[in-house]
């Protein structure tokens, strides 16, 4: 499969079909939007996504032409379209209310901006035809807007902005009154819909999902600025600051300290905790290390044991001792091992309790160094287990929540000097026979490249 | 499943009784033979004949409805368009002095507007008789006419004239392709209530009436001042029967359209 | 261009026909009576000028307000028509919250035709309104008859040409106007706050005052408002129920326009009937402000 991927933003030669330039627009004292510059190219579906009144409604209103901007140039084909009015303009929005003319059918109002610019009533006829087929809404053509149902309305907004085969299409919420599963489901089709027409597509919401599900480039807005301009990935697995980070699914901010990582593999004191607490499994037993390759009870083990088995066997106590709840290894021996996995070279250190082993993030940026910074971590990077696990990043706590999720559980861990990090563990067990619950103590473990480092927002 | 109780239906009863019962007792008394209204002398409909007689009722009737139509239909108009710059337009200067203009009138005594006008009319050397009255008419009349229009237009959902703007429409093409039909309710009701408002007015027509044109209301306050009169009985019949249809055939033709509306939207849910 | 036009129409049209009448009052009622046509001096006479401008200023003055104080007959119509409009403001409260209060407790289906009655006779002939009372408030009128005849009274009761017909005039034809806002209010009640209170230990009657009237003062008071604001200048009910004796200052101005001629006096009186009303304006509009903020 040799298919070219559609990236025209990293293609120099590219021209785009919308450009902001300096676009500022001011209501009395307020600034909606501030200086902003964006370029948008044709066949993009564009997100704008932003909590309320970050001006991503605004934004979508000046291309419209509902508003005019205060500075700064709007081009469209590289024509500036500020003097334009809204009923010359090669661009249709579909409302967030719908704006469905009540007294119409549903057939007049798909017909109604056809109806504007031709009197040839057949190109008119075929052309509404098309869009009924497009949206599967022949059968309801005679139906006036109140006797169809919410979906069906989303259709038939959709359908009469796309009509006029715009070269732009703005969406303004277009899902935010359905309900979840007939949003998702919608979303798929007005990707479908997207690609069989090749309109170009901007769609306002503040719905982060449904960003991510449909854009092919998302621009994360806040307070009248782009913060990033990026794919749903990019935006995810690498934000450029907190407040994306943060905008952006489930995240944990530690903040800290960053320090130029020594590259050195001895520099391994760096990975283990200075003085690790035994477990008070390992105070009361203290067993000799057999080493990671003895055969340990899992947590389902134990529970097997001590609630069926116990009559046969007698207390797991006594046979314990050869059953390692692993112990804190010592430090020296952690200096004497390497790094346990392959642990890229480079990056920072962050230092981020006092006394408390600075993390790793072999990605971190080393002109980071010295400065307040955030190590950005999402939940499903971070593993959970009652053992030690094999992390370059390991932290010690305790369960203080576990949200089921269905499919995954989240566990609201209280690491050592109080900080709460969330660890996303899939659900392979039944929920009765799961092997963490609250109050247990725990080991969080990551990688060294599984957070972002963020310089911490002014 | 709730009932009237004893309280709810005497105080219904009594009301109701206080509302109705001197007009039915009008109705009853314009078919009374005697001239008196004391004696009843038995039924006739000889008063409706002598009305029917009287040339100088059919024509303060005949300018009446000359002059209602006149003015509402002005009114209406004006007071559509002022409505829509009181919701609509935004801010302008001099925007609280029209909005003042507007409610003002409402609660202006009518002997003062009908002498304010009066006063003008004089001093601009207009002769009175239907112009000035129609004039009058309708500037406090386009008043009520705005008030209702506006309160339908406020509740008017913006982006159905953007979406308009937005499929190609001109400004002037949403109004009419989109904002007139759906207030068009409220328009209607705005021209109903100034029709009756101007059929209704007596102190107002009467200032600024001059000899040639006399009103309906008018003729009637000249003819009751002195006292009880069968043929005003039976105008007021009537009128009184006109407005009775009139009202209730509009609330059936409304009650219609709702059941229409609710099945229609059954259906659509069944399918 | 379109937007100028829309908004200079019913603007100019508005100022034509209410704002310059209005100033001429106000200017009329500072000149004098003549016996002249148009009956009053001065005249802005722009032909001569400043000068015109100047004389006519100076020859205006506040003697016609001067004479209104010394004349009796206009302050006790003032303090009149205020009376008879508390009065009957008050009456038509009295018979419109039952009335109201019966039609929002009455079965669902039934309301929408109740509410039809209550509005139809206000798109009836006010002025037939206030006759049909003529033919019962008489001497000889039903009302009379029927007292005789059960025997209730022996003379027949002078009821037609006093305060008391007008007070009836007032109720009767103003009270449209107060059941539909307490209706309003009404209709919004919750019902289970009433079976809440009763829940709460509270008897019927209890239960009432405490939260149903409390929760319907909205709808008295703008209903209070609706009827005192235009009884203040009611001119037709006191010229045809009303006495002799029966003075309202809309009548006083009527007479001393059409039959004393004295237009300037008549003006005066119309700058104060207003300055009058615009308390209770005022009051209202606050009333109605609160409400919409309370009802948000």
């Amino acid at each position: 499969m040799a298919e070219t991927v559609f990236a025209p933003w990293t293609d120099p030669e590219a021209k785009p079909l919308i450009q902001f330039k300096g676009v500022t627009k001011r209501f009395g004292d307020f600034t909606a939007i501030d200086n902003l510059t964006l370029d948008i190219y044709a066949r993009e579906f564009f997100a704008l996504l932003g909590p309320s009144g970050c001006g991503k409604t605004t934004m979508m209103r000046m291309l419209a032409g509902f508003e005019t901007p205060t500075e700064g140039q709007i081009l469209l084909n590289g024509q500036d379209i500020g003097a334009v009015p809204p009923n010359k303009r090669a661009v249709n929005m579909m409302f967030q209310s719908y704006a469905l003319f009540p007294h119409l059918t549903v057939w007049d109002n798909i017909a109604f901006g056809l109806r504007r610019e031709t009197r040839d009533k057949d190109a008119i006829n075929a052309r509404v035809e098309e869009m009924l087929r497009l949206t599967r809404l022949t059968k309801f053509a005679k139906r006036k807007p109140h006797q169809i149902s919410g979906g069906q309305r989303q259709r038939v907004a959709l359908a009469r902005s796309l009509a006029k085969a715009p070269k732009l299409l703005l969406l303004d919420e277009p899902l935010g009154a359905l309900d979840r599963k007939l949003r998702e489901e919608t979303q798929f089709e007005l990707m479908d819909i997207q690609e069989k027409t090749g309109t170009t597509f901007i769609i306002v919401t503040h719905d982060q999902e449904e960003a991510m599900t449909v854009a092919s480039r998302v621009a994360v807005m806040d307070e009248g600025r782009i913060v990033q301009v990026a794919t749903p990935d990019v935006i995810y697995e690498a934000p450029n600051s907190v407040y994306v980070a943060d905008f952006i699914g489930d995240v944990n901010l530690i903040p800290g300290q960053a320090a130029v990582r020594e590259t050195a593999p001895e520099a391994a004191e760096v990975v283990a905790e200075p003085a690790p607490e035994p477990t008070p499994a390992a105070a009361s037993d203290p067993v000799p290390d057999t080493g990671k390759e003895a055969p340990q009870p899992n947590a389902f083990g134990i529970w097997l044991h001590d609630n069926m088995l116990k009559p046969i066997l007698g207390e797991r106590r006594a046979q314990a001792e050869p059953l390692k709840q692993l112990p804190p290894p010592a430090p020296e021996q952690i200096k004497a091992a390497p790094v346990p996995q392959d642990v890229p070279e480079g990056g920072v250190t962050i230092t981020w309790a006092a006394g408390k082993a600075p993390l790793i993030a072999a990605n971190g940026d080393t002109a980071l160094a010295g400065e307040k910074v955030v190590l950005a971590l999402r939940p499903e990077k971070v593993s959970i287990s009652k053992e030690r696990p094999d992390h370059p990043n390991i932290l010690r706590g305790k369960v203080i929540d576990i949200a089921y999720l269905g499919n995954i559980s989240t566990y609201h861990v209280e690491i050592e000097g109080g900080t709460m990090i969330k660890a996303q563990a899939a659900n392979t067990r039944r929920l009765s026979r799961r092997g963490i619950t609250w109050e247990d103590d725990v080991w969080l473990g990551f990688t060294a490249t599984a957070g972002v480092v963020l310089k911490e927002d002014a | 499943m709730r009932r009237f109780s004893w309280f709810n239906v005497t105080s219904l009863t009594l009301g109701f009784a206080f509302l109705y019962l001197p007009m039915v007792l009008l109705v009853v008394y314009s078919f009374n033979e005697s001239r008196l209204v004391t004696v009843w002398a038995g039924f006739s409909t000889k008063w409706y004949g002598e009305l029917l007689q009287n040339e100088e009722f059919l024509d303060a009737a005949l300018v009446t409805l000359k002059v209602g139509l006149m003015s509402s239909t002005l009114a209406t108009i004006l007071g559509t368009m002022a409505a829509y710059v009181l919701v609509r337009a935004g801010r302008f200067r001099g925007r609280t002095l029209f909005s003042g203009m507007i409610y003002a009138p409402l609660v202006m005594p009518e002997v003062i507007t009908g002498l304010s006008l009066l006063l003008l009319f004089i001093g601009i050397g207009l002769d009175r008789g239907v112009l000035t009255i129609v004039l009058a008419h309708t500037t406090f009349s386009m008043c009520y006419v705005s008030v209702v229009v506006s309160s339908r237009l406020s509740s008017f959902d913006t982006s159905l004239e953007e979406a308009a703007l937005d499929l190609g429409a001109s400004p002037f093409e949403a109004f009419r392709l989109v904002t007139l039909p759906i207030i068009a309710p409220a328009v209607i009701s705005g021209w109903l209530l100034a029709f009756t408002l101007s059929l209704d007015d007596l102190v107002i027509a009467s200032f600024t009436t001059g000899p040639s044109a006399t009103t309906l209301p008018i003729k009637i306050f000249s003819a009751v001042r002195l006292g009880v009169s069968p043929e005003i009985n039976a105008l007021s019949t009537i009128l009184i029967g006109i407005v009775t249809v009139g009202v209730i055939s509009a609330s059936l033709i409304t009650k219609r359209a709702a059941v229409r509306q609710a099945r229609e939207e059954q259906a659509a849910v069944r399918s | 261009m379109r937007r100028f036009s829309l908004i200079a129409v019913p603007y100019l049209w508005l100022l034509a026909l209410f704002l310059v009448p209005f100033l001429i009052v106000i200017k009329i009622s500072l000149s004098d009576v003549a016996y002249a046509s148009p009956p009053y001096v001065p005249q802005l006479d722009l032909t001569q000028g400043w000068a015109g401008l100047h004389d006519f200023f100076a020859a205006l003055d506040f003697e016609n307000f001067a004479f209104l104080t010394t004349d009796a007959l206009y302050w006790k119509a003032y303090l009149s028509s205020l009376k008879i409009a508390l009065v009957a403001t008050a009456l038509t409260a009295l018979v419109g919250y039952p009335v109201a209060y019966g039609m929002a407790r009455a079965p669902q289906e039934w309301r929408p035709t109740l509410l039809m009655l209550v509005i139809l006779p206000f798109w009836t002939s006010f002025l037939i309104r206030v006759y049909s009372w003529m033919g019962i408030l008489s001497n000889e009128g039903v009302l009379n008859q029927v007292l005789l005849a059960t025997g209730i009274i022996s003379e027949p009761l002078q009821i037609m040409n006093t305060n008391t017909a007008v007070y009836i005039g007032i109720v009767y034809t103003y009270l449209p106007f107060m059941v539909l806002p307490i209706y309003a209010a009404l209709e919004k009640l919750d019902e289970s706050l009433l079976e809440a209170a009763e829940d709460l230990g509270c008897s019927r009657l209890a239960a009432f005052w405490l939260v149903t009237f409390p929760l319907s003062r909205g709808g008295i008071v703008a209903g209070c408002f609706l009827v005192f604001i235009p009884a203040i200048g009611e001119f037709v009910i006191p010229s045809l129920l009303g006495g002799s004796d029966t003075l309202m200052i809309g009548k006083v101005l009527w007479e001393e326009f059409f039959s004393n001629t004295d237009w300037p006096v008549a003006s005066a009186v119309a700058v104060i009937l207003l300055a009058l009303l615009i308390i209770p304006i005022v009051l209202f509009q606050r009333h109605e402000e609160k409400e919409r903020e309370a009802n948000r």
